[in-house]
């Protein structure tokens, strides 16, 4: 119960406890982790002084490895070698023939949704893959920053649908991280440069990737985020780059069919071609395989991806015009992703927009550095901070209808967090079901949207067809993250269902995973559970009494502050104790019995916040 | 916790009626969404987050809403107690809807003519004016709400409808020429 967050801006007059916070960027190719440190957010290297940590994961027989180590295991061990997890994260056992051959894995047969990769430690999810991942960056952090963390920002791409953020939450929680928040990856960019700069306007963030292309258009006001729009290509990006070059070597050299060894050859080679063509007018290629040389220069390059940009630069167009902003409206573009360092990239882009696009930060480390930024702000650190994002949905949701239709309940780019209500009736007499079928995407049927979870809705009272109304809420909370409910109004019948994405892993299935990577004795369990409930008791006690202390006497009576102060005293004599349970339940008991002042409290900010205005200021004509 | 019986207006801080002033909405959407959100209750209690989801989702929906022309006259019609149900209500002005049919011809004829896309942003240019046209006239509706200037408002409500729909078409169209170009 963090009743600091509630003070004025300014006004905390608490003393500061600093929390340890890390904002994480989890890659397809790499991976890192950031902090704020003495007021600066930098990202942190580990003991040989990267960085970037690979994400690459091998289940050795001495134990899992991850990152550098691992990708030199690939060669040797490919089956073994787990990369670019973050392609199957929220994916099911179907999507698995649609990415197709290029996943050199053995999976398991298995009846959940989730696909199991077969590794000689065993059967592992993606979930779990990234989870060793996250393992390693938290343990970089806490040793440089000399302590545990209170929790972390974890970026995803903006066009992440459901099932891909709930994966990723919950790789975060099988890791031990406490996630404050997902924050989309361009977004987290705009934080990393709007901080330094702090520009008022709207600005672009162009993203690309390895594989996949984002933009999103925000408007900076005062330390408000809001993001306009978003769009993108999860299908295109610099690898798209090297196939292009590759193709044109098969076709230079007279190759007739390339074997798969061949191609990944000429993958490395046009890889090389592309970074040398970053700083040098043409580039030399030797496919020594083959005995073939020849060279590239910059204006053939420019033929060979110029397509591919110009795919970007439809998408930018499209976004501002869902945004409803035109080109000149930008401010600043913001260039992030590995790709962006390609100068062809940034010629055409900033052509479009009529400007240099921003290249400052490195883009590879932009949106770890945003997360921390973040992070730290979420974490309390900053309580006079005046950032606030406002992100939206980057797909739409709806559920299925007759005929295969999708009704769009909540349509992409709307702000979050976000509720949003659609009625429904039943088709035949005296229909006592209903089946709900939750979709994800902008086309028109169902069989062409990302199916996100079916459930039934039982217990509908018996009456004519289409007399009852069976209303569905959808709810995207602030981390994108969807629940849905559905219930019969007339006759006050509740059926509410939480959702769990079709493509997520159950509750039951979390655990067992939690116990599973938990090696340690019982007792070294339990110890764990009490020190975590005596921290976040000390954590409500030392908050509760500085709320108290700040504005107790103004909005507490003397009865009301008594019931309060002997709730907290019952709390400190537990934490003490040794009874993790009873702690739990006395954090609990302290809570409901502060509800009433908590509310007092988010009243008396938000009648503060408001003071200062008053109504013949809105009076004036519009524009 | 935040009053959800207050209407956007009153929430917003502002006298109900047609016209806005878009700098002091922002500003007041800002200054609400500063202590609601759950951003500032990461650390806190389920009951305070619960609290904060709701309040933030309120001020969500008020600000589309008051930002909106369209959806602001279709909240204000509903404040001052006319039913509109937008997936109803439709408008009965042939004359309008003869207009309405020959820009939908016009607009299906589009890819075909000499440039398209300028083609594309002259007709939205045009359904545009007319949208704008609307929205300039329905302020004086919502002064004096009687029965009867709701029902002009609400005529306009429904002819505004009928000009977004065929914007958001144009919009399409535009789309699929510009993919067509690559």
């Amino acid at each position: 119960m963090a009743l600091l967050q509630i003070a004025e801006p300014g006004e905390s007059d608490a003393p500061h406890q600093h929390r340890l916070a890390a904002g994480i960027d989890l890659g397809t190719t790499n991976s890192l982790v950031a902090a704020v440190r003495s007021g600066e957010a930098q990202t942190l290297a580990d003991t040989q002084g990267e960085h970037l940590l690979p994400s690459v994961v091998a289940y050795t027989n001495s134990g899992i490895i991850v990152g550098e180590e691992a990708q030199q295991q690939q060669i040797i061990d490919p089956l073994n070698t787990i990369s670019s997890i973050k392609r199957l994260m929220g994916r099911g056992v179907e999507d698995l023939r649609l990415l197709g051959s290029e996943l050199p894995y053995r999976f398991a047969a298995t009846d959940s949704a989730v696909p199991r990769i077969q590794t000689r430690r065993g059967n592992v999810t993606p979930v779990e893959i990234s989870a060793e991942i996250l393992k390693v960056l938290q343990q970089r952090a806490e040793e440089a920053l000399g302590g545990a963390l209170s929790g972390v920002v974890v970026t995803v791409p903006a066009y992440f649908d459901d099932a891909q953020r709930q994966a990723t939450k919950d790789a975060a929680n099988l890791a031990g991280l406490n996630v404050f928040r997902l924050l989309n990856e361009p977004t987290a960019a705009a934080i990393a440069y709007g901080l330094d700069k702090s520009a008022d306007g709207i600005h672009a963030i162009y993203d690309l990737g390895g594989g996949t292309f984002d933009i999103s258009i925000l408007r900076l006001n005062k330390g408000l985020f809001e993001v306009m729009g978003t769009g993108g290509d999860s299908a295109l990006g610099g690898d798209d780059f090297d196939h292009h070059i590759a193709e044109w070597i098969i076709e230079q050299a007279g190759i007739t069919q390339p074997d798969a060894s061949l191609q990944r050859q000429l993958m490395q080679t046009a890889r090389s071609i592309k970074e040398t063509l970053t700083l040098h007018e043409r580039a030399d290629i030797e496919v020594s395989s083959i005995g073939w040389q020849g060279e590239l220069d910059r204006h053939t390059f420019k033929q060979l991806v110029d397509p591919l940009i110009r795919k970007t630069i439809v998408a930018c167009r499209r976004a501002l015009r869902g945004a409803g902003v035109t080109v000149d409206e930008i401010e600043d573009v913001v260039m992030v992703g590995g790709s962006t360092r390609v100068p062809r990239v940034r010629q055409l882009v900033g052509e479009f927009f009529g400007r240099e696009p921003l290249v400052d930060i490195d883009p590879d480390r932009v949106v770890a550095i945003g997360a921390a930024v973040q992070a730290d702000i979420l974490a309390g650190n900053k309580p006079d901070e005046e950032i606030l994002l406002l992100d939206v949905t980057p797909l739409s949701l709806g559920i299925e209808t007759m005929g295969g239709l999708v009704e769009t309940i909540i349509p992409r780019n709307t702000t979050i967090p976000v509720a949003r209500a659609q009625e429904f009736t039943t088709f035949k007499d005296g229909q006592s079901a209903m089946a709900v079928h939750v979709v994800q995407g902008e086309r028109d049927l169902v069989a062409d949207c990302r199916s996100l979870a079916r459930f039934e809705l039982r217990g509908i009272p018996p009456m004519v067809a289409g007399a009852a109304r069976i209303r569905v809420t959808f709810q995207v909370d602030a981390d994108g993250l969807l629940s849905v409910e559905a219930e019969e109004q007339t006759q006050h019948v509740k059926a509410r269902i939480e959702v769990k994405p079709s493509y997520g892993l159950s509750d039951n299935e979390i655990a067992d995973m939690l116990r599973a990577s938990m090696e340690h004795a019982e007792e070294d369990v339990k110890f764990r559970q009490l020190r975590e409930q005596q921290v976040e008791a000390e954590r409500v006690i030392e908050a509760l009494t500085a709320a108290l202390a700040k504005d107790g006497k103004q909005l507490l009576d003397n009865e009301e502050r008594q019931q309060i102060d002997a709730a907290l005293q019952q709390l400190q004599l537990l934490a003490d104790g040794d009874d993790a349970a009873a702690i739990e339940d006395g954090i609990k008991a302290l809570e409901q019995s502060c509800d009433f002042y908590v509310e007092r409290r988010m009243n008396s900010s938000i009648h503060d916040a408001m003071a200062g205005h008053n109504i013949h200021e809105f009076e004036a004509p519009e524009k | 916790m935040l009053d959800l019986s207050k209407n956007y207006f009153e929430l917003f801080g502002m006298s109900v009626g047609y016209v806005i002033d878009i700098q002091k909405i922002r500003q007041r959407y800002r200054d609400l969404q500063r202590v609601v959100h759950p951003d500032r209750y990461v650390n806190a209690t389920e009951h305070e987050q619960r609290l904060a989801m709701q309040g933030s989702v309120y001020i969500n929906e008020a600000f589309e809403t008051l930002k909106d022309p369209l959806l602001r006259a279709q909240y204000l019609l509903r404040l001052h107690g006319v039913d509109f149900d937008p997936d109803t209500e439709t408008t009965t002005d042939t004359g309008f809807l003869m207009e309405q049919l020959e820009l939908r011809e016009e607009l299906s004829e589009i890819p075909r003519q000499a440039d398209p896309m300028d083609a594309a942003s002259h007709f939205m240019d045009r359904v545009s004016t007319m949208f704008n046209r609307l929205i300039s006239s329905m302020a004086i509706d919502f002064e004096m709400p009687d029965e009867k200037q709701l029902q002009v408002a609400r005529e306009k409500v429904r002819k505004m409808q009928f000009l977004k729909k065929l914007h958001t078409e144009a919009e399409i169209v535009e789309a699929r020429l510009e993919e067509e170009m690559l």
